[in-house]
């Protein structure tokens, strides 16, 4: 048995920076076999408690150990309505991984993403053998065995936890339908997680695959203006807001308004959504030569690796330093080894132009104090250390707040003074029959999260309204 | 896919179009907004709604042909489609706070004013109107707009139709000749607006102007739209599109809107070319 982890191929740096394909290439059928060997079937399971959807780790790996690779795929669906997605996107060394026994071993906890992401590109390469051997509720389901209810549940928004609890009521029988304002499905999935890391012909198959479940989509529908809240309360038995948070938070500097200043969510939509860096999309993106990101979350190290790819030099420039950058390790690897340069301890202070457009970014050095309320350090300017980091574009990603119009939907929706909305630990909202969940509820967070609080809302409906 | 319903041409480069979109057209007000997307490469625009007719399931937008998008919009046929159209988007005019009301337009601008006029018509408070154009094929929706309006004003740069001058100049006469309004609704392109607002803020006179900014979600999503409006930072897809006249930034976003002007042109050619 192999002792140290697996590793998995990538993309060579110098090549990917040219290009939009992913940059993580997945296990081969050996190495996921050898990975899933190292794993030492704990009994209590220590990595399950540390999936925020409870995905049965063991179980799964155990089936790749004896090469059943649809058992395996069948097994992770049954906990996981998305699987090739979070096996791509969740920051595993925080969650399954850092439970892992293994990881305190030199050799590594097992790598549980890679594991979960090849199960789940096998059956989608191997739809007819899954099909086959489909035995359980949900593999049914997919060929449309579900008998239906009779009730019907209106979810809005199609991100991660949107698309989750549709799954989960589409599973049990009720008629589901997603509102999306957008024109494409899959929210974050499919406007802000770059091609490279997540490729969008993936996300398709998965919303393809509720679909085919029966779960409608209404995309070019925006929730309060086409339908209001209180039409899809009246048709269905229950609403599941998934709206996310959307709105993007700007430094609220001097400056700010400057031509080359964006959010990141607008560069990112630019490029993501609307295909920006392919020749014959009309969305025009901004020609940056030497790009600024400030932030240092997963949408900040996706924003640097976008500029880099189409042809700028980038500087990352963080209050804090490395260790509390909260995006994923491997992002932070990738983007380093992609030529972002990091400029740590840095705070913009005001954004600098000519002629309208953005020329560069004052910043001041940082100091690290105490760990605050929150456990983070806080970042304590350096008096009389002003200096200036030239750029031509100046993106903005520390993070995104609910959209204000969510509060509208619902006459006695009730939200916090951040505008997220208050929910009871079943995703319950001051409305009856109104339910929530994802970044919508926590603020900006992570896609499984988002996933686990749909799983919570979607159990909760169906034991009130389904079948008794 | 949203079928084009009809094409009314006024000239070589400014259509109406009617399209088939129930969703849009079903709750739709004066002063809101689509995005729509001809094709699968095509990027998202906002057009306001000049029209909905929410049994047919239909909504009215007048284009001019200056970018990309509306160059493939050029080229669309009636019983042809569009990919998308989401809506309605933006708030809606609140014409409720006043009682006797000036609509102004330049340009296409009068494709904005015409559900407001038309809106006032129908709650039987007419208002009084001055549209104004380059000349007299550039004016739009004239007879339209005569109709639902108490008394309309027509003005055109070389004087091809009504008074020859600006729509400032009508303004200030019917202002200074004892004219007396609650507010002051203009809408067109970004100088006239600020024009216009510079003259009204001398007369004291509450003014409410459309800001047409580029956009891409048009739900407060990315932001590409802000504008100052008094200082603080607004969004004219969620908070607008329409503001206080005298507290909107018109230089700045006349900059802003001119962000992506070198890869505009550049695509336009290809576009161009490909004809």
């Amino acid at each position: 048995m192999k002792t140290g982890r697996n590793m998995m191929p990538h993309q060579a740096a110098g090549k990917r920076i040219k290009n939009f394909d992913e940059v993580a290439l997945g296990f081969g059928k050996e190495a996921a076999v050898s990975e899933a060997s190292r794993c030492l079937n704990c009994k209590n399971a220590p990595c399950k408690g540390g999936c925020p959807v409870g995905v049965d780790i063991p179980r799964f790996i155990a089936r790749v150990k004896e090469k059943d690779f649809d058992g395996a795929a069948e097994s992770v669906n049954s906990d996981n309505a998305l699987p090739a997605i979070c096996g791509r996107v969740c920051p595993q060394e925080r969650q399954c991984e850092a439970r892992c026994v293994l990881g305190r071993t030199a050799g590594g906890s097992v790598a549980i993403g890679a594991l979960e992401r090849y199960v789940a590109d096998y059956s989608a390469a191997h739809p007819a053998i899954s099909e086959a051997v489909a035995k359980d509720e949900r593999s049914a389901a997919a060929s449309g065995a579900v008998a239906k209810n009779g009730r019907s549940v209106a979810v809005i928004g199609s991100g991660p936890s949107g698309l989750t609890a549709a799954a989960e009521l589409a599973q049990a029988g009720f008629s589901v339908t997603v509102y999306e304002s957008l024109h494409e499905a899959g929210g974050v999935l499919t406007y802000g997680i770059p091609e490279f890391r997540l490729p969008k012909a993936l996300v398709k198959h998965e919303i393809d695959k509720l679909a085919a479940l029966g779960v409608e989509f209404s995309r070019n529908t925006p929730v309060g203006n086409a339908v209001t809240g209180a039409e899809l309360l009246e048709k269905n038995c229950a609403v599941f807001i998934a709206a996310g948070a959307g709105l993007p938070v700007f430094l609220n500097v001097k400056g700010e308004n400057l031509n080359g200043v964006f959010s990141a969510n607008e560069y990112l939509t630019r490029v993501n959504l609307m295909r920006a860096y392919d020749g014959r999309s009309d969305t025009p993106v901004y020609a940056s030569k030497n790009a600024v990101i400030v932030g240092a979350g997963n949408v900040a190290m996706d924003a640097a690796r976008t500029a880099r790819r189409l042809g700028a030099e980038v500087n990352l420039v963080y209050r804090r330093t490395r260790a509390e950058m909260p995006a994923r390790a491997e992002e932070i690897v990738h983007a380093e080894e992609e030529g972002v340069k990091f400029r740590l301890l840095n705070a913009p202070v005001e954004i600098i132009g000519e002629y309208g457009r953005v020329t560069g970014v004052r910043c001041v050095d940082t100091v690290l104090g105490e760990p605050d309320a929150s456990g983070r350090r806080a970042a304590g300017e350096v008096p009389e250390s002003e200096h200036i980091i030239p750029c031509d574009m100046l993106i903005v990603a520390l993070g995104t707040t609910p959209n204000p119009m969510i509060k509208n939907l619902f006459e006695g929706l009730k939200t916090t003074a951040k505008g997220t909305i208050i929910t009871d630990e079943n995703g319950e909202t001051s409305v009856k029959n109104v339910f929530a969940g994802g970044d919508a509820v926590t603020g900006a967070a992570t896609v499984i999260l988002a996933m686990g609080a749909g799983k919570v809302a979607a159990k909760a409906i169906i034991a009130r309204h389904g079948k008794k | 896919m949203y079928e084009i319903l009809k094409i009314r041409a006024f000239t070589e480069s400014i259509r109406e179009y009617t399209f088939s979109a129930p969703l849009a057209a079903r709750r739709a007000e004066p002063g809101q907004f689509i995005i729509l997307r001809v094709d699968e490469y095509g990027e998202r625009v906002p057009f306001t709604i000049c029209g909905a007719d929410k049994a047919a399931g239909t909504v009215r937008v007048l284009v001019q042909t200056v970018g990309a998008t509306t160059m493939k919009l050029a080229a669309c046929k009636e019983g042809g489609c569009v990919r998308d159209i989401a809506g309605p988007l933006g708030r809606p005019t609140d014409l409720s706070e006043y009682g006797k009301i000036l609509l102004i337009a330049g340009g296409i601008g009068a494709a904005v004013i015409l559900p407001q006029a038309e809106k006032l018509a129908r709650e039987g408070r007419c208002a009084d109107t001055i549209i104004g154009a380059r000349s007299a094929e550039l004016l739009v929706y004239e007879s339209d707009i005569r109709e639902f309006s108490q008394n309309l004003h027509t003005v055109t740069d070389d004087g091809s139709a009504g008074d020859k001058g600006f729509v400032t100049e009508k303004l200030k006469v019917l202002l200074d000749g004892g004219k007396k309004y609650d507010a002051v609704f203009a809408v067109g392109p970004l100088m006239m607006m600020k024009a216009v607002a510079a003259v009204t803020k001398e007369y004291g006179l509450k003014t409410v102007v459309s800001m047409n900014s580029l956009m891409v979600d048009g739900t407060g999503m990315c932001g590409c739209c802000r504008l100052t409006v008094g200082g603080k930072t607004k969004y004219a897809c969620v908070d607008g599109p329409e503001f206080d006249g005298h507290e909107v930034d018109f230089d700045e976003a006349a900059v802003r809107a001119r962000i992506y002007g070198e890869q505009e042109k550049s695509h336009v050619c290809r576009l161009k070319n490909a004809h």
